[in-house]
Order: structure tokens, then C-alpha cells, then sequence
């Protein structure tokens, strides 16, 4: 029998696509709707950060860190700051430390937020997506009362931040630490365990350790695949290494080790943990005054910085050359969701059509974050 | 035998969870709704709302320290010097004026409500306010103008501006003339010196190339009703 | 006296044009019901509150505002579409979708069309659906619409094997593929309706075929073909306006046949749960109807509960677990039915 001469057909999931997580780009390359090769081409949400940042002066660049992963703002201004303050080597009263984490951290738990419920709306589920969002909105209402805004913050400035937290906070982010666990657990039950779930993230994208690693992978992508790394315990900064919180790993549960399912759960997980990294800080915030370290005019001295945090999407980092002058000479992001994207070919050659949407999903990319 | 016991747990744990997924659903289809009739009902927003800017006027010195806080240049400020014998009054918080603010424009479209433009000003008259529905057909009616001088005034204000520095450059070059035909030695060097002393009459407009062409009847803004309206209780940020 | 109307106005044309169209009257009706039930209970499922404007009282009047929106809309046919499938296609999927209606006892003083095959004959119409798919599909003349209406032959043709299955088993028990004798032979109170007989086995006959007929339907977690979302919209991706509609009335058309199919089958069709109190040729509507929404709103339960099936997996629900535990359903069944 004459062997059938199948062609590769290559597809387009183009720049505007339902499941979207931005403006990205696959040129699929399928043999029947088996995926043979996975192309990202990115760049649609290129903004020009970093050359923005040379011609502003330090205090500015913040509003515009904001706008680079805009579904996790506080963590990158975080990021941004501890690099220039490590640049004017200042110490920030303490106070201030406590409330970039418990920011961060709640910061940390909307973004996971997103990334869930988007991800049951990629696989086909509407309603957890709304009970995430339904969440969500009690935190951003406390971003709101702080600094008034409540997507893209302008919140960390060097040296400390911009406004102290109002009375009713502590009260507050108390009461949302106590209604959460309920929501997880609605999440898990309606989603996570779902068998239908299961069967659609298991076994699929698989990521092994290695790869991973020398992918240069970070956040709950790395540990997704069973690797026990994490920012903040390995890299202290801040005052983490002052609370006691666990580092989610993937364990192969329903599947293989290191596939989406994994991936996924790490996230739930991971918000679990920040509740418990809030629970602690918020009975601790020391007095003080939050706004006593800014300088008045940000000078640094010559010289070069960089920082690593580990932003929901894995590890953010701000590199900042300085000239001695008000504007800094260079400001370089890295960001996660840009090296998380390069992996796309490896982890996704050889499942069907519908895993890529799977896969995307599970890596949690944000355009505005991987394009800058 | 495996593979027989792998398909019936994977069938009951199908139908399981599925159960229990109906369970939640169903429990939240009565629950109460936790939307709003929007525009009917409105979320309150807290005091510290960063959403539209406002500018009182009346307390606006013209030093444009907003301008140049601002990272990405959506207020435009230009100012004409007064004249000695003119009294343009005191701010709330004591300062004498002495700039005629000529034109001070911000151009929502641009501006990315970061609020980095309100710690800087000296006498407080920039903020941000509460109001957040403003939106437009034209993105043109997005710039706003907040001066409170007409148009003719405007243009007035600017000539005696310049007039006023013609007239002192002149003085100074009649000044350094007769100085010079004294001393002949210090000759070009006070005659040429440009008059550095030149006042923001043409300062530094922030807003780049793209500054519209914004005839004076922009002036009516057709905000303008809520621009004289100073929505009370401002929380100035700290 | 099996049918009201011809009985009246006679056997002729009158009586069978009056008589066909009075499913039409009750399935546009139920149509624009069904629509606003599921944007309602969708919304509160999700905590919030769903159309509220349109008509005053919580937006009673969004779906009649939905039809007449698509009734004013452009009719697009695309350049190089094959024009004459392209208008069949919706108009054959949606007689398909009515055609069942004829056969199926609303009361026990209406059926379009008492046949002796009547449960035989919802089937084998029920499969034209399949061809206006195709048809739809091919005539777009668009690569994704061909392979999502692929897909959803091959998803529509796999499940009618389990769900005839189903069927055959009610049958046997029945023993009469008239579905007015199915209803006859579940009168008294509830405990003797079919889904109670046979304990277990039919039971798990009307889990099969819910399961399989929710996959007929095109509702999630089966909806492949529509929520294409991953990639296009399936095989109605080109159709606008008026002729889109006709594919969203059939498949709620569709719903509602394979409700009142399992609600004849298995949870006794026209008959009151309360024996005789309550009965007759009104109540029996009544009770029809109700029963089948309660199936309908169940499935718009599992609509906003679950998450798709990949094809793949589709396909091994359907081959390799409905289909063997169908058959071996049937024997159960058929076992016990002859061994008494």
C-alpha cells in the first residue's frame, strides 16, 4: 500500500485570538492536528520602556515599570525600587518593608487570580473566571483606599512609598484573609479536581526539570516541574526571610511531572502561601513614617545595580545603570513571560491543536510584560 | 487488570467531580449578586481616587512644577510676567503672584493618572478628583484648559509681557551703551549679553510636538460646568 | 382520540396544516423562554445579574430584542461560497430539529403524528441535522469551518449509537416504539415511571442516554464545534443575521426534543406524578412540558458547570465507555425483562 503523502499546514493563531493573554502571535506548523513546530513571534505590545527610562528621571520610570507586567504592577515597582535603592544605598524605615510584601503578596494573589480564572475560560469554563474576578475586587478595593488607583499603582517610590495605608486596612485585609480560603476552595472543587479538567491538563506540555532549567525558567513555571526554587527564600529580599510560608513544588499528581496541570496547581497553591505571608505581617507593621528616606532629588552616584525578585510570573528583574545624573543611563527588565515564550517550541511538539491553548495558559504570559 | 481498575476509577471519579462542581454552581445560583446596575448605582470610590485632575486657579503660581514632574508631558503651562503695577493677589497659602498663567493645558488623553504631578506644587492647586465618567467623541475635547483668562486677555497679557522686556532689554542695552562709551575697555561683552534674564513668557511649553492647534474657544470647554465645579472633600495626598 | 385537532377539523389539509403548526407557535415560544432562562441563570450562577434593562422587569424582552437584532442584520454570503448549500444548510438543520417534534406526545390528547414507529422516526430525523452541518460547513468555504463541521458529523454521528442504545433498551420494556404506549405504560404514581423500573439498570439507561444526547445537542461540555473559541466558531462562522438565527433556534429546538424524549422514556411523559390526580389531556401537557424544561434547565446546569472535552476525548467517551456500558445496559435489561 502506497504510503498517504500528508503535507505540513502551517496555521496562524494570530495577534487576535479568543483565549488571549495579550497580542502574541503562533505560527503553527501542524501535520494533521498534530502540532510539529510552535513559532511565537511577539513585539505586538512593544512600548519602548527602556528607552522611555533615559530620558526620565527616577521617580518618573515608576508610573511606566507599572504599565510592564500591568496584571502584577506592585511587584514590578518593588523590584524597581530595591534596584535604586541599592544604587543610593538607602535603608527604608521598616514599616515600609512590611507594606511592600503585604502589597506584593496581595498583589501576588490577584494576579494568580487571573491567570486562574483565564485559564478555565481557555479550557472552557465561564463561571470560575467570574468567582476569581468577584475575589479580586475586594483586594483591588484596598489598593484603591491606599493609593487610589487600582490596576497600575505609582505606589513603591524609591526610598519609601506614596501614601501610608489608611486606618481601616489592618481591619480590612484581615477580614479578606479570612473570606478567601473559601473561594480556593470553591476553585478547587469547581475547577482543579474536575475531572474533565484533569484529562485536559495532565499529561500535556510536559516540562522536565531539566529543561526548565536550562530554559532559564523561573516562578511557577520552574516549579511546576518539580524544582524547589524560589525567590524569596533562595535570594532574600526585602524582609522575607522573616516569615514563614512554604515553596509550592509540583509533585506529578495526576500526571506527569512538570505538565500543566502542575503548573496550574502550583499557582493555587501559591496563593494559599501568600495568605499565610499577609497573615503574619499584617499583626507586625511597625510604626514609622513611610515617606522619611525619599530623597529629595534622586542622584545616584555612578555605578550599576541589580535586583531579582520573584514576581507572579517568575523572576522580574531590574538592572539600572546610573551616570551620576538625574535620569538614569540605562534601565533593563527582565522579564519572565519573555523567556517563558522561547520555551513554547520544546514543550508543546507533538499534542494536538487544542493543547496549545492549554499549554499558553499554563505559562501564564503577559504581553505587556515579555514585550516591555 | 490495572488498566480495568484504572478506567472504572477514572469513570467514578468523572462523575464524582462532576457532582460536586453542580453543587457549587448550584449553591451560588442563590446567592445574592454581587454586581451593580451601573449607571443606575454607582460603587462609591474612596477618597484617595486618583482620577481626574483639577486645577484651582486661583492658587496656581505658574512655576510648573507639575509640568516637569509629569512623566509623560501632558501639561502644557505658559506665563507671562505681570507688571509691577499690576496686583494679581495672594494664594490660600500666603505666596504672592506673580506670573499671569497664560495657558495651562492637560491633556487627558495622555496623561496616565500616576498623580506624580500633585506632591510637587507648592501651594496644593493641582489634585485629583473623584471623577472618573468624562469620556469623549472627540479625543480634541480631552484637553483641557484651566486658565481663567479670556482669550483677549490672553493675548493682552503676552504683549505687555514682551513689552515690558523690550523696553528692559532696551534700558539695559542704553544702560551698557553709555557704560561703554565710558569705559572703553568692558566694550561687546554687556552689549552682547543676551538678555538671560528673559521670563517664561515662552517657557518650555512640556507638551511636545503634538501640541494641537487649540483655537482660544477651546476655552469653552464643554466640561467647563464641572470644571468650576470643585468637587468638595479633596483628600490632597500627603 | 390521539390528536385534538384533526379530530375536529378532519384528516385533510386544514386539520394536518393546523396541527403541524402548532409545535412551531409552542417551540418559537419556548425558544425565546429558553433564551432568557439561560442568561438569567447563567448570570446568577456567576453572582451577578444578567440582562435588566430591555423591558423594564429584568430585561424580560432581551431575547425578543436578540431576534429582532438578527432580523434587521445584512445578509453576507460570501463570494465564493457555494450559494445553494449555503441557504439550504440552516433551513435543513433546522427542519431536522422540528421534524422530531411530530412524534412526540405533548398530551395524551395531542401528538402530531401518532405512528407506530415514533421513537424510531425522532431518531433517524434527528440525523438530518447532520447533513445541513456538513452543508454548512463545506458551502463556507473556509478551512476552519470545514474542520470544525467535521468534527461535529463525526461527534453527532458517534453519539447516536449510545443514545439509540439507550433507546432500545426503554423499548424492550416498553414494548412499543409508539411513544404514546411508552407513556400509557408508566401511568399510576411516580415509583412506576421507567427511570425507577429495573433498578438499577434503567437508571444508568437514562444517565447514558442524557450524556449522549447532551453531545447530539452541541452543549458544552461537548460544544466543540461552537466554542471554537480556541481557534474559529466551528461551522457557523460565516452565517449572519436571519440565518444564524435559525442555527441557534434548532439548537434549542434540539434541547427541548431530546428533553421531552427522555422525559417520555423514562419519567412517564404526560402522566401526573400523582397518579390520577392532576391528569387529563391539559395537565398532561402541563406535565410534559414542565419535565422537559426541568431536563432543559439541567442541561444549562452543565452548560455553565463544566469545561469542554477535546475531540479526542470526546470520541473515547462516546466509543469506549457509553457505547460498551450501553450494551451491556442492554442485555442487563433485556435479561431481566425476559426472565421477569
Amino acid at each position: 500500500m502506497a504510503e498517504l503523502h500528508t503535507e505540513e499546514m502551517v496555521l496562524n493563531m494570530g495577534p487576535q485570538h479568543p483565549s488571549t493573554h495579550g497580542v502574541l502571535r503562533i505560527e503553527l506548523v501542524v501535520d494533521g492536528e498534530v502540532v510539529v513546530d510552535a513559532i511565537p513571534h511577539i513585539g505586538y505590545l512593544h512600548r519602548c520602556f527602556e528607552k522611555h527610562a533615559e530620558a526620565l528621571n527616577y521617580q518618573q520610570v515608576v508610573p511606566y515599570c507599572d504599565r510592564m507586567d500591568y496584571v502584577a504592577s506592585m511587584n514590578n515597582d518593588h523590584a524597581y525600587v530595591l534596584a535604586v535603592e541599592k544604587l543610593l544605598n538607602i535603608r527604608v524605615p521598616e514599616r515600609v518593608e512590611y507594606i511592600r510584601v503585604i502589597m506584593a503578596e496581595l498583589q501576588r494573589i490577584v494576579s494568580h487570580l487571573v491567570a486562574i480564572g483565564t485559564y478555565g475560560l481557555d479550557i472552557g469554563t465561564f463561571t470560575p473566571f467570574l468567582y476569581c474576578f468577584r475575589d479580586r475586587e475586594t483586594v483591588l478595593d484596598l489598593f484603591e483606599r491606599t493609593c487610589g488607583a487600582r490596576l497600575l499603582y505609582n505606589y513603591m517610590w524609591p526610598g519609601g512609598l506614596s501614601h501610608d495605608i489608611p486606618g481601616d486596612f489592618v481591619e480590612r485585609t484581615k477580614i479578606f484573609i479570612e473570606q478567601f480560603p473559601k473561594t480556593i476552595k470553591e476553585i478547587n472543587e469547581l475547577l482543579s479536581y474536575n475531572e474533565i479538567f484533569v484529562k485536559r491538563t495532565a499529561n500535556v506540555g510536559v516540562l522536565s526539570a531539566d529543561t526548565a532549567i536550562n530554559y532559564a525558567a523561573s516562578g511557577p513555571v520552574l516549579r511546576g516541574s518539580g524544582v524547589k526554587w524560589d525567590l524569596r527564600k533562595n535570594d532574600p529580599y526585602s524582609i522575607y526571610s522573616q516569615f514563614d510560608f512554604d515553596v509550592v513544588v509540583g509533585k506529578g499528581e495526576v500526571g506527569t511531572l512538570g505538565d500543566c496541570w502542575d503548573r496550574y496547581m502550583v499557582r493555587v497553591r501559591e496563593m494559599e502561601q501568600s495568605l499565610r505571608i499577609i497573615g503574619q505581617a499584617i499583626d507586625r507593621i511597625p510604626e514609622g513614617d513611610v515617606q522619611a528616606a525619599i530623597p529629595k532629588r534622586i542622584r545616584p552616584p555612578v555605578g550599576e545595580a541589580l535586583v531579582r525578585t520573584e514576581a507572579p510570573r517568575g523572576e522580574l528583574g531590574y538592572y539600572i545603570v546610573s551616570d551620576g545624573s538625574q535620569n538614569p543611563f540605562r534601565v533593563k527588565g527582565r522579564a519572565p513571560s519573555f523567556v517563558h515564550i522561547s520555551m513554547l517550541p520544546e514543550i508543546s511538539r507533538g499534542y494536538l491543536i487544542a493543547d496549545m491553548i492549554a499549554i499558553i495558559g499554563s505559562i501564564d504570559i503577559v504581553l505587556g510584560d515579555s514585550d516591555r | 487488570m490495572n488498566a480495568a481498575a484504572r478506567y472504572f476509577t477514572n469513570l467514578g471519579k468523572g462523575f464524582w467531580t462532576v457532582l460536586i462542581g453542580m453543587r457549587v454552581t448550584m449553591r451560588h445560583l442563590f446567592t445574592p449578586a454581587v454586581t451593580i446596575q451601573y449607571p443606575d448605582e454607582k460603587m462609591a470610590i474612596s477618597d484617595r481616587g486618583r482620577y481626574r485632575l483639577y486645577v484651582n486657579m486661583d492658587d496656581c503660581i505658574g512655576c510648573n512644577q507639575c509640568g516637569m514632574a509629569c512623566p509623560v508631558d501632558c501639561i502644557a503651562i505658559e506665563t507671562a510676567k505681570s507688571l509691577p503695577t499690576e496686583n494679581l493677589g495672594v494664594t490660600s497659602t500666603g505666596q504672592k503672584k506673580r506670573l499671569w498663567v497664560t495657558k495651562f493645558d492637560i491633556d487627558f488623553g495622555k496623561c496616565c493618572y500616576c498623580g506624580l504631578c500633585v506632591p510637587p506644587c507648592p501651594t496644593e492647586c493641582i489634585y485629583m478628583t473623584k471623577v472618573f465618567e468624562f469620556s469623549e467623541y472627540d479625543r480634541k475635547n480631552l484637553i483641557y484648559s484651566f486658565i481663567t483668562l479670556n482669550p483677549d486677555e490672553v493675548e493682552e497679557k503676552v504683549s505687555q509681557a514682551k513689552e515690558a522686556e523690550r523696553e528692559a532689554a532696551a534700558k539695559k542695552a542704553a544702560a551698557a551703551a553709555a557704560q561703554a562709551a565710558q569705559k572703553p575697555a568692558s566694550t561687546a561683552v554687556a552689549a552682547e549679553r543676551t538678555p538671560k534674564t528673559q521670563q517664561p513668557a515662552e517657557s518650555e511649553p512640556k507638551a511636545a510636538g503634538s501640541q494641537p492647534e487649540i483655537s482660544p474657544s477651546t476655552g469653552e470647554n464643554p466640561n467647563e460646568a464641572s470644571l468650576k465645579k470643585d468637587p468638595s472633600q479633596e483628600e490632597k495626598p500627603s | 382520540m390521539h390528536n385534538f385537532i384533526t379530530y375536529y377539523l378532519g384528516t385533510g389539509f386544514l386539520g394536518s396544516f393546523v396541527s403541524s403548526v402548532i409545535p412551531i407557535v409552542f417551540v418559537l415560544s419556548y425558544a425565546l423562554v429558553a433564551m432568557y432562562l439561560e442568561l438569567k441563570i447563567s448570570a446568577h450562577m456567576q453572582d451577578r445579574l444578567g440582562p435588566m434593562r430591555t423591558g423594564k422587569w429584568h430585561g424580560w424582552a432581551q431575547p425578543l430584542a436578540d431576534v429582532l437584532k438578527l432580523l434587521q442584520k445584512e445578509d453576507t454570503i460570501p463570494t465564493a461560497a457555494d450559494k445553494l448549500l449555503y441557504i439550504l444548510a440552516p433551513l435543513l438543520v433546522f427542519v431536522g430539529s422540528y421534524a422530531a417534534y411530530a412524534a412526540i406526545p405533548f398530551s395524551p390528547a395531542y401528538i402530531g403524528a401518532d405512528i407506530n414507529v415514533g421513537i424510531f422516526y425522532v431518531i433517524a430525523v434527528s440525523a438530518i441535522v447532520v447533513i445541513g452541518i456538513l452543508m454548512g460547513a463545506w458551502a463556507s468555504d473556509n478551512k476552519w469551518s470545514l474542520l470544525g463541521g467535521m468534527r461535529t458529523a463525526a461527534q453527532l454521528v458517534s453519539y447516536e449509537i449510545p443514545s439509540s442504545l439507550a433507546v432500545v433498551a426503554v423499548i424492550m420494556v416498553a414494548g412499543s416504539l409508539n411513544l404514546n404506549d411508552v407513556c400509557a405504560a408508566q401511568t399510576g404514581w411516580f415509583w412506576n415511571w421507567f427511570v425507577f423500573g429495573k433498578f438499577p439498570f434503567l437508571f444508568v439507561t437514562f444517565v447514558i442516554y442524557f450524556i449522549a444526547s447532551l453531545a447530539e445537542t452541541n452543549r458544552t461540555p461537548f460544544d466543540i464545534p461552537e466554542a471554537e473559541s480556541e481557534l474559529v466558531a466551528g461551522y457557523h462562522t460565516e452565517y449572519s443575521g436571519m440565518r444564524f438565527a435559525f442555527f441557534y433556534l434548532a439548537e434549542y429546538a434540539n434541547m427541548f426534543t431530546v428533553a421531552a424524549v427522555a422525559s417520555v422514556l423514562f419519567f412517564g411523559g404526560w402522566n401526573s406524578p400523582f397518579g390520577t390526580f392532576m391528569s387529563g389531556a391539559v395537565w398532561g401537557a402541563f406535565w410534559l412540558i414542565g419535565k422537559g424544561m426541568v431536563l432543559v434547565l439541567v442541561q444549562m446546569w452543565l452548560r455553565w458547570t463544566l469545561p469542554r472535552f477535546r475531540v479526542d476525548q470526546l470520541m473515547y467517551l462516546s466509543w469506549k465507555v457509553l457505547t460498551p456500558f450501553a450494551l451491556a445496559d442492554l442485555v442487563a435489561v433485556g435479561l431481566w425483562t425476559v426472565l421477569r
